[in-house]
């Protein structure tokens, strides 16, 4: 099972997290992670958001952070699902599943790779609101978040 | 040489998706940076010095330091935002 997919579909968590662990009875612990649309920022209401990346370096980048969570965690199994393209409000936007023989290990890693994943890999988003339409700014707390873990990112810079 | 640019989100609504550039030969990112400065007033205030620009060489993240070869892809974008 290919271990990134970047898509317009949505996805099943359950069906996702079967397929994470099928087979493998050394799985003691699976972390799933799932962004969402909100319906508000800034109190504004959000009736549309859409997601924009850039195919090819977007799934090369969330390769390579899975194989540097791989270097730092004891991992069964990973799986990110990322949509692109035009989201309402509540829908699904991100899934980080992590599999591994004991919790502690899964819940850290699926932490890094929702941190790494927010600051270093090409995604945008643009909110449509009742006010128009506006491009998301990154957030510092983002960059702080990897910082955690020794690592640096200037994103939001 | 030739160098391919891509642009992103923001980047892209203003410049267009991509534009082929004509640069000499030992260019770094940043000096390409500069040539697009001066394509246009769209450019200029685009890509502006001290605007938050992201780039990326061959699909990978980099500084504005490292070298051009013959048919290189660039990309320019603002800081991400997914997840």
């Amino acid at each position: 099972m290919a271990r990134v997919s970047v898509q317009q579909a949505d996805f099943d968590l359950s069906a996702e997290v079967d397929a994470l662990r099928a087979g493998d009875g050394g799985v003691g612990a699976v972390v799933a992670f799932v962004g969402t649309v909100r319906d508000r920022g800034d109190g504004k209401a959000i009736s549309a958001m859409e997601l924009e990346h850039y195919p090819g370096m977007t799934e090369a980048a969330i390769e390579a952070m899975i194989d540097e969570a791989g270097r730092r965690f004891e991992l069964r199994a990973v799986r990110v699902v990322h949509r692109v393209g035009r989201l309402q409000a509540l829908d699904q936007i991100v899934l980080v599943a992590v599999s591994s023989a004991h919790r502690g290990q899964a819940f850290q890693a699926c932490e890094f790779l929702m941190d790494y994943l927010k600051t270093q890999a090409p995604f945008w988003k643009k909110e449509h609101t009742s006010e128009g339409a506006h491009w998301v700014d990154a957030r510092v707390a983002d960059d702080e978040a990897l910082a955690r873990w020794g690592l640096r990112s200037d994103n939001a810079g | 040489m030739k160098v391919q640019v891509r642009y992103f989100a923001s980047l892209r609504e203003g410049l267009g998706a991509a534009e082929a550039v004509d640069m000499p030969p030992g260019s770094t990112v940043g000096q390409l940076r500069d040539a697009l400065l001066a394509r246009s007033e769209r450019h200029a205030e685009l890509l502006a010095r001290g605007r938050a620009v992201r780039c990326a060489l061959a699909q990978t993240l980099c500084d504005e330091g490292q070298a051009l070869a013959e048919g290189a892809e660039v990309a320019f974008f603002p800081p991400v935002t997914g997840g």
